[in-house]
């Protein structure tokens, strides 16, 4: 089977630093794969280059079957590469219906269209309802995104992901500042996910890690030191070491 | 949520009273036997169409430009070069006014769209000060001094040298121009506009290549003001300089303030505003002590800035949309008991 994404010795350096430090991985189609790592291990610079943002100065990105190094993020959305992020990033004026519409309006043709309300195109409005009735937000469609609650913005987020029928997710700790009922919910969301998107995987919460991924890898100071399955990673001395261990001692 | 047409709401009936005040005005000057209303409103008209070409990316895309006196000017020169150069056909006038329009906004807008923020507005002053200063450099067409335009543009089936005909023209352009923009912020490309405001990252992300959205709306919106200015030179009967100074580029941008940015007609009503309480300060005469007169008569702008500062934090979103948000809180109250 072919990687739906592959990574080949990727390397950013902002200054001295060396954000990402020749790091390669693949991710199947339907396989989710996570990134862990100590803060400031260069998750979010990750990330950011697969989906664009940043571009990496050496190394090449595929997926998909094509080289996206040097793609546009506005390229890489359209050709499947579907990103949630750390810190929400909604529509806060629009209702959480008009956001997830708005996503779906960006993979449904060129949007030069002046006069037609798209607020009552059915080809806009079906696929957001869907999407939000999936996250568990079909209540809270009207609500505008502004008065909703911190957890309902990172389901929100989701929304917006998946209502462009991504190939991939790239989720950027999608847990982030969840109540621990709110997690084990989106872990349970996600559970239901699997299989049917390829997945990379950026957490902190380590149980919701080793419940999802089929496979972890193990970023510290912006090199991979580690990468296998769940059981593997929570076995390797190196990663007890480097990261698992630190936490253990905090907690 | 999205109702046809609510008649009791502000959206509603404060475009439909405003726009038809404008119409019967002219009536009523004729009654009253002022006939400087008819000038007096059609210039405010002018400026409350270019303040809503404005809006459009100001209140909307969230792209504060600061140099649209520019378009008013490529509006009023076309009018005045080729009246000069004995051209008087009106529709010839507009449609080179609108041509040289979308060229002067697509290279503009290319290369001031590529920035954001404060850069942008002082990019957008940098250009429309070129303009201004590539006119006075134009020494055959009165440079300084601006240019004389013997004969309002000729148009087939419309006479503009009638007051009131060119009036009505710019009033039909002005509703015109407000439900073509109506239906324009509801459509994919409004919500494009708006998405970007609101959340540009995002909006690439989601996949959608902004720049090309962003110029297109910033073209949309220079050619509103080239219109204007088309009117303004017919209705002043000269091109001025003056009209691309950079003052007129912050007074466009009070009137939006002052009506309502992230509203459709608050610019309408804000530049109604704007140019009605100047013309009463600038000609205030109350009859009081004349030293106190004297006084006011110099010094009318101070009152002037008075009045926009009081207005901007009296109504922190404008006067029509503190109207606006009044409703829309009152329906949300409705609907959550």
């Amino acid at each position: 089977m072919s990687a739906l994404l592959s990574i080949d010795k990727l390397v950013k350096r902002f200054g001295g630093l060396t954000a990402t430090d020749h790091v390669d991985f693949a991710v199947a189609p339907g396989e989710v794969h996570a990134i862990i790592g100590p803060n400031g291990a260069g998750k979010t610079t990750l990330i950011s280059q697969l989906a664009g943002e940043l571009h990496p100065d050496e190394g090449s990105i595929h997926f998909d079957g094509r080289d996206i190094s040097r793609a546009t993020v506005p390229e890489r959305s359209l050709l499947g590469l579907g990103r949630s992020y750390q810190i929400s990033q909604i529509f806060r004026d629009f209702t959480a219906l008009q956001n997830v519409m708005l996503a779906v309006q960006a993979h449904a043709g060129h949007s030069f269209s002046f006069f037609r309300p798209a607020l009552r195109e059915a080809a806009l409005l079906e696929p957001a309802r869907a999407a939000l009735t999936q996250v568990g937000l079909a209540n809270r469609m009207h609500v505008p995104a502004a008065a909703m609650a911190h957890g309902e913005h990172r389901q929100l987020e989701l929304a917006m992901t998946l209502a462009i029928s991504p190939k991939l997710l790239l989720l950027d700790e999608p847990m982030a500042g969840m109540s621990q009922a709110e997690s084990e919910e989106m872990v349970q969301l996600l559970k239901g996910l699997k299989g049917q998107y390829g997945i990379v995987l950026v957490e902190h919460d380590m149980d919701a890690v080793f419940a999802l991924a089929d496979r972890v890898s193990v970023l510290v100071y912006g090199r991979i030191i580690a990468c296998g399955t769940p059981d593997e990673i929570r076995n390797n001395p190196d990663v007890k070491d480097a990261y698992l261990g630190d936490q253990e001692e905090a907690v | 949520m999205d109702k046809a047409t609510n008649w009791s709401s502000p959206r509603f009936y404060v475009p439909a009273i405003v726009l038809l005040g404008l119409a019967l005005l002219p009536v009523y000057s004729m009654v009253a036997g002022q006939p400087f209303y008819v000038t007096l409103f059609s210039r405010i008209m002018i400026f409350a169409l270019a303040a809503l070409g404005l809006n459009l990316i100001l209140g909307y895309g969230g792209l504060v430009s600061f140099g649209h006196a520019l378009y008013l000017g490529v509006g009023a020169y076309a009018v005045g070069i080729l009246s000069f150069h004995g051209i008087t056909n009106g529709w010839v006038h507009l449609a080179a006014a609108l041509g040289i329009g979308i060229v002067t906004a697509s290279l503009i807008g290319t290369i001031v769209l590529r920035t954001s923020g404060m850069t942008f507005i002082m990019i957008t002053l940098a250009f429309a000060q070129m303009g201004y200063f590539f006119v006075v450099s134009l020494k055959a067409y009165g440079g300084d001094d601006g240019l004389t335009i013997d004969n309002r543009s000729s148009m087939v089936l419309f006479d503009l040298s009638n007051h009131t005909v060119l009036y009505y023209a710019i009033l039909v352009c002005l509703a015109g121009v407000f439900l073509v923009f109506t239906r324009l912020i509801g459509s994919r490309f409004g919500m494009v506009l708006r998405g970007v405001k609101s959340n540009e990252r995002r909006m690439l992300a989601l996949g959608f290549p902004t720049f090309r959205y962003k110029l297109v709306g910033y073209v949309i919106s220079a050619q509103v003001c080239v219109l204007a200015g088309f009117f303004l030179a017919n209705l002043t009967k000269f091109a001025s300089p003056s009209y691309m100074v950079w003052q007129v580029s912050g007074d466009l941008i009070v009137m939006a303030v002052l009506g309502g940015m992230g509203t459709l007609f608050g610019p309408v009503i804000g530049a109604i505003l704007y140019l009605v309480v100047e013309e009463f300060l600038s000609s205030l005469n109350p009859g009081w002590f004349p030293k106190v007169e004297d006084v006011l008569n110099k010094h009318w702008l101070a009152l002037m800035g008075l009045f926009v500062i009081l207005m901007v934090l009296g109504f922190r979103k404008g006067l029509y949309g503190y109207l606006v948000e009044r409703e829309q809180k009152k329906l949300e109250k409705r609907a959550q008991s």
